[in-house]
């Protein structure tokens, strides 16, 4: 009886052991983007597509201060209060001890420099197939910002999500993402398709998740319930947005929709980063989400 | 006298606003959310003259684009105070979609009032002066809408 005990005991050691090993935070080779020389200024755009300053900026940042990445930002969720971390220049504070291919890690694969998995809150579910030129890029620019000495304030989520080594199951079961059914037929559309599904993480708050948050892909920018409080993020699939092209570019360059409403909450956010791109990304947007299929 | 008139409009505001919570009739909140977008509407009415003249879908005319100038700069001024009492936020009653946070940032909500307030001035001054001059004053109207709906409009139902 105590030595089946001891098997069983040893089994579950191992058996967790073998969990861990699987769901273990992944990492590129650590020189993986060594010889990939960043260009700041390219990065700058990768910086307003991606929308990094609308949550990594201090709350009430405005203008220029929007530079300054001190978090802050508080993401109220099911599973808890998320709060943006200081992703500034700062050694101590920021990540200013960092490398590029720390920041590649983070992105593709939402792991930390220590080999912690980062929260989904971070969207590396979409940013996971960010171009490894786009990330030399955006590092490059990210080094040119303002450091800031705010600390990080720590998350506020519950048991179980509090540990965070059971977040690797949650990536073993949600994360990598893969393009949608969305097929492109031209370089535009592809555009398009890499600016909507990876750098601007749109299907994040467009796209319905189920009971444990992984994003439901059946009904890609559908819509889905306000995570942060009331109403519902719209549907912007054809099926709901009967916006032409030539509207779509408007609104993401003014943000007056075609009634001459103006975005609002998180969107009008969104329309700030957009307004910086060039014309043609914002008209690849648009080519992209008029092919995308109907969700009713 | 029209500044007097300004301060104790938002005066009467931010008394509305801060005051603690009185126990409001269903019927006045209902008739203060829709009178709240009746208001926003005639906005989007007279912006869309302006805006699809800035855009080019239609002919800019001066005397057309100063008459929806005029009227915007009208509607900045109608007296808010009775139009946001407590208890009308989203979640609280039918068809709003004013956060809560408004009522504890008052001083905010009143700074992004007077800068739609000058935004539709510089429009009012420059809607008949040419389709240029009218252009060059859509970006700041535009902002001053956007900044407000930023902070404080949430999405819809």
């Amino acid at each position: 009886m105590l030595r089946l005990l001891k098997w069983l005991v040893l089994l579950g050691v191992a058996g967790l052991g073998l969990g861990y090993w699987f769901t273990r935070p992944a990492t590129l080779d650590p020189l993986a983007m060594d010889g990939l020389q960043g260009d700041a200024e390219a990065g700058a755009l990768v910086f307003a597509a991606g929308g990094c300053a609308s949550c990594h900026a201090a709350p009430d940042a405005t203008g220029e201060a929007k530079l300054i990445l001190a978090g802050g930002h508080a993401f109220p969720s099911d599973f808890g209060t998320f709060y943006a971390p200081n992703i500034s220049p700062d050694p101590t504070q920021g990540i200013g001890g960092w490398q590029a291919v720390d920041l590649a890690n983070a992105m593709l694969f939402g792991t930390s420099p220590t080999g912690q998995h980062y929260y989904p809150a971070f969207p590396y579910t979409s940013y996971d197939r960010t171009s490894m030129k786009d990330i030399a890029d955006l590092w490059a620019y990210m080094q040119t910002l303002p450091a800031s000495e705010t600390p990080s304030k720590a998350h506020d989520v519950s048991f179980p999500f509090s540990i965070r080594a059971s977040l690797g199951g949650w990536k073993l079961l949600f994360a990598g993402s893969e393009p949608t059914a969305v097929e492109p037929t031209n370089a535009e559309m592809q555009r398009g398709q890499y600016l909507v599904e990876v750098l601007g993480h749109c299907g994040e708050c467009h796209t319905s998740r189920n009971a444990l948050g992984g994003v439901n892909y059946d009904a890609w920018l559908g819509g889905a319930p306000n995570p942060s409080g009331q109403g519902r993020i719209p549907n912007i699939t054809p099926a709901a947005l009967d916006w032409s092209e030539a509207d779509l570019v408007e609104y993401f360059t003014s943000g007056f929709t075609p009634d001459f409403d103006s975005a609002g909450g998180e969107m009008a956010a969104v329309v700030e980063n957009l307004a910086k791109l060039p014309e043609s990304d914002r008209a690849a947007i648009a080519a992209y989400l008029k092919m995308v299929p109907p969700v009713e | 006298m029209r500044l007097a008139k300004k301060f104790i409009t938002l005066t009467a505001l931010s008394l509305t606003l801060s005051a603690p919570a009185i126990a409001q009739d269903a019927k006045a909140i209902d008739g203060a959310v829709k009178a709240r977008k009746a208001q926003m509407s005639l906005y989007a009415f007279n912006l869309g003259i302006l805006g699809n003249m800035a855009k080019g879908q239609a002919d800019y005319d001066a005397a057309v684009a100063q008459g929806a100038a005029s009227s915007l700069l009208a509607l900045i001024r109608l007296d808010a105070s009775q139009m946001w009492p407590a208890g009308s936020e989203q979640g609280a009653a039918a068809g709003s979609r004013a956060k809560p946070e408004m009522w504890n940032n008052m001083n905010d909500v009143i700074a992004k009032a007077m800068a739609m307030q000058a935004a539709a001035e510089a429009m009012d001054g420059a809607a008949g002066q040419g389709l240029e001059a009218m252009q060059a004053a859509m970006g700041g109207v535009g902002g001053a809408c956007s900044a407000c709906h930023k902070a404080y409009r949430g999405p819809k139902e």
